[in-house]
């Protein structure tokens, strides 16, 4: 007897049970380790994937968690559908951050109406600032932007030191943080007693304007020619060095505004831990989504979700914190490995 | 077993093989008896290439069963069939252009983990002598020609043993001398016992080198005849299902006005190279100026001056009125120029739908209210489908279509805009009868409309049936403008260089 691996589509009705069938494979696969600590694998999953959605509290914290996943996942989205692999949203949104932190500083006294978009602009030219040399870099000289961006990482988080161990350092405490920005440059809560903030609504309009120019506009159609084509669409007309050069630097925006939403909406001052890695994890969520705006909000709210999850599972059972990490990086394995498998089925053949 | 040594070398039987809703192998019956060159026929879309994917493991059959010497094997992959002795050259060719010959012959075919290169050089000299396959072993695959890399994969397949092997569409790469070379070491390689899948649309190459021909139509077989029993008009019937008549040239349209005109252009190719040497060119309004010469000698790189992607060094460009010297191709589509590139993977996005490439050169003309039409698009596409007979539907992935549809897409894509200057390099390579009647049947109406028309073509007949004029370009030189009943033999000394007296 033996088996063939044929390369097919898998039926349609297939597809929305993917996560699910990656949940319950992952349970089943991670299960031996959670025994190992002594805890029931049952309990356990519960807790990682109903009990944050069976508290309003703790579902609204999943999508605090999802806010700056939003963002960045469509950062990263837009790039990659042009055929830009910007690597770089970590250091974009380290820089967002920063120039929020800047602008913050200065708005004692002006009012939130203006200080807020005053650090939504600063912080998306930063990304963008970020990005530019990369992305002319690559269509200037053809230097590999995958390289650079990822580079350019180290470079941000090297600056975000220096200025808080140097002249951002807060005086009071002599950590290395920057002061507090002014109040009125604080995102204001959509939720009262809740961390659920402007930055969330933000996310929001963010998706449903990459999902417009993406399907619903002839620019959006030009990237897609580009990432799929560049010489064809070349041929065709189009300005590859010009679409490639926006999709770089709006990327790049829009993971500054991952870092204005992480200053403005959660912290309230600089820290070097600020992004949490979700300029990486961006990266994830992109690819999880499928590089389609909808696909990419679905995969920003389950990865919150498991995120607040592996909270809740050690707090409850008391096993070791790292062990939601490993059942939460298992899941986003097996489920990208389901989507790739997806195109393939087994044959028994004679 | 005594009974195997008569059986034929490949049997096929019954295949049948479904894409979705199109049937692409209806119950093929195929047989290739042993030391025979076996003609597989078709028009585009007609089954061939999936019939041979089949058989070389690359697409599994839904149905039928094939046997190899009178063996009933299943094969699911490559590695099955070259154990078989079976080896396949594709139209894209499958080598590693920074390795040398004998890396790229010897990959994939190596026993235990070590590479032992010297030894190998010599195994792979010594089959290239014994199959007579002129090719440096030691040779870059990226410094050889496109013939030479031919002979790679033929080596590469014979190395491993092949006694069967399938050609798709060998020749519709390679100039007439190198076809010819071809040939000569098919024949050697047929009386050494090797078999032959022979695919190729050109009917005077299939009555040259073919024992037996099999002629598919819409995925079914509708006959097996010996080469010499047929003639190249009955396998033209054949395989469209109607007689053919060729296109007849109707009287010259040609008028006084200079469209497209070239002064002194010269282009450098992709190694820096002078590739186009002081280049003038007229073309007048209704006029097909054909330009003829051996691959190689600059074609590629005037096109390309002409469709905006390549910048010329020197010398002007003027289309309709306007100087395009040196614009994108923008610059030139707005000027009406209309472009059929040689490479037609270089023109459309193979993995976007056929409404969106259809609709690609001018997507600004399909925005309403800063938004794209998709209706429009598709409706648009709709209405090319149907007046260019093309075999598609607006979302189809253009990489699914056959090489003919592809082709005829373009084409439409183009031609709807009435062009006034119109570019076109190899407009019917790879087509079958049927479509090439049809392209070369809208070029010249697009003659009689009053376009002025640049024919690029290393298919003399072609040149010689179209054009108006004739110029014949060597080594980035214009040798000389002729007249199409110039006698053959001067023609074939300007493209082999010697000037005119
Ligand atoms: N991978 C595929 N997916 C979907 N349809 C396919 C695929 N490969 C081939 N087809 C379809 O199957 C039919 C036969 O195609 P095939 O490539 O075998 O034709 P062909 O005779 O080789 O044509 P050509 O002379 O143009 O090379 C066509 O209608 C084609 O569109
Ligand atoms: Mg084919």
């Amino acid at each position: 007897m033996r088996f063939r691996i044929e390369r097919n589509p898998s039926p349609v009705w297939l597809r929305p049970l993917i996560p699910l069938l990656a949940i319950v494979f992952t349970m089943v696969l991670t299960s031996t380790l959670v025994l190992l600590v002594g805890a029931n694998p049952f309990a356990a999953y519960y807790y990682f994937l109903v009990e944050p959605l069976s508290s309003r509290v703790s579902a609204i914290e999943v999508l605090v968690k999802s806010t700056p996943l939003l963002l960045t996942g469509a950062a990263v989205t837009f790039a990659f559908v042009g055929g830009y692999w910007n690597i770089g949203a970590e250091g974009q949104l380290l820089m967002g951050a920063t120039a929020a932190t800047a602008i913050g500083l200065q708005m004692e006294g002006v009012p939130p109406w203006l200080a807020i978009p005053l650090m939504l602009a600063g912080g998306f030219a930063a990304g963008m600032l970020w990005a530019l040399a990369p992305a002319l870099m690559r269509v200037k000289l053809a230097i590999d932007e995958v390289v650079t961006t990822l580079l350019l990482n180290s470079v941000a988080f090297l600056i975000v030191s220096a200025l808080l161990n140097g002249p951002w350092r807060d005086p009071v405490s002599q950590w290395p943080q920057s002061p507090e920005i002014a109040a009125s440059a604080i995102f204001p809560k959509l939720i009262p007693r809740t961390r659920l903030h402007l930055g969330f609504i933000i996310a929001v309009v963010v998706i449903i304007l990459i999902w417009f120019v993406l399907t619903r506009t002839a620019f959006g159609l030009r990237m897609r020619a580009v990432g799929l084509g560049s010489d064809a669409a070349r041929f065709a007309g189009i300005h590859v060095d010009r679409t490639l050069l926006t999709a770089a630097l709006v990327s790049g925006g829009i993971a500054g505004l991952a870092g204005v939403n992480e200053v403005a909406g959660i912290h309230y001052h600089l820290i070097d831990a600020i992004s949490g890695g979700n300029g990486y994890t961006g990266i994830i969520v992109a690819t999880l989504g499928t590089l389609n705006a909808w696909g990419v909000a679905l995969a920003a709210v389950f990865i919150g979700l498991i995120d607040t999850g592996a909270q809740s599972v050690s707090r409850a059972l008391g096993v070791p914190s790292y062990l939601g990490g490993v059942i939460q990086a298992a899941l986003l394995l097996v489920t990208l490995a389901f989507l790739l498998l997806q195109h393939y089925r087994i044959r028994r053949v004679r | 077993m005594s009974f195997s040594i008569a059986s034929p070398a490949v049997e096929m039987r019954h295949i049948t093989k479904r894409f979705g809703p199109v049937i692409a192998n209806d119950s093929v019956d195929f047989t290739l008896e042993r030391q025979e060159i076996h003609a597989l026929l078709g028009e585009n879309g007609a089954g061939k290439t999936t019939l041979m994917r089949i058989l070389y493991g690359l697409y599994h059959a839904d149905d039928g069963e094939i046997r190899i010497k009178g063996e009933p094997v299943t094969i699911h992959s490559p590695k099955d069939a070259i154990a078989r002795g079976i080896g396949m050259v594709t139209q894209h060719f499958a080598l590693a252009a920074p390795l040398s010959v004998t890396e790229n012959v010897i990959l994939g075919y190596t026993e235990g983990f070590r590479l032992g290169l010297p030894d190998a050089r010599l195994r792979v000299a010594e089959a290239a002598q014994r199959f007579g396959i002129l090719v440096d072993p030691e040779a870059l695959v990226k410094d050889l020609s496109v013939g030479q890399r031919q002979r790679v994969e033929i080596l590469k397949a014979l190395y491993r043993n092949a006694d069967v092997l399938i050609l798709d569409e060998p020749t519709a790469v390679l100039t007439p001398q190198e076809v010819e070379q071809l040939f000569e070491g098919l024949r050697r390689l047929q009386a050494q016992g090797l078999s032959v899948v022979f695919i190729s649309h050109k009917l005077h190459e299939v009555m040259d080198i073919t024992d037996r021909v099999t002629v598919l139509r819409g995925g079914r077989v509708v006959g097996v005849v010996p080469t010499a029993h047929t003639t190249q008009s009955e396998l033209a019937r054949m395989m469209v299902g109607r007689p053919t008549y060729g296109v007849s040239k109707p009287d010259a349209a040609r008028r006084e006005d200079v469209l497209l005109r070239l002064e002194n252009v010269c282009a450098e190719d992709n190694q820096g190279l002078p590739a186009l040497k002081n280049v003038s060119l007229n073309v007048h309004a209704g006029e097909i100026l054909g330009l003829a010469g051996v691959s190689g000698n600059g074609q590629r790189e005037l096109a390309q001056v002409l469709e905006g992607v390549r910048s010329c060094t020197g010398g002007r460009v003027i289309a309709n009125g306007h100087d395009i010297t040196n614009a994108g191709p923008d610059k030139v589509m707005a000027a009406g120029v209309g472009r059929i590139p040689e490479d037609r993977h270089e023109s459309v996005v193979a993995e976007m739908t056929v409404a969106q490439n259809m609709a690609l050169e001018h997507l600004d003309e399909f925005v309403r209210n800063g938004m794209l039409d998709k209706r429009r698009i598709r409706e648009h596409a709709e209405a090319l489908i149907e007046a260019y007979q093309i075999k598609a539907r607006p979302d189809d992935i253009i990489r699914t279509l056959s090489g003919g549809n592809m082709q005829k897409v373009i084409l439409a894509r183009v031609l709807e805009r009435n062009p006034a200057v119109l570019v076109v390099a190899q407009p019917t390579r790879g087509l079958d009868v049927g479509a090439t009647e049809y392209v070369r049947q809208k070029l010249l109406e697009q003659r009689q409309r009053g376009a002025a028309i640049l024919l690029i073509s290393e298919d003399l007949d072609e040149i010689l049936e179209l054009s108006d004029r004739i110029a014949v370009i060597y080594e980035g030189e214009i040798m000389g403008v002729v007249s199409p009943d110039v006698d053959i033999e001067h023609l074939g000394l300007l493209m082999s260089g010697v000037h005119q007296t």
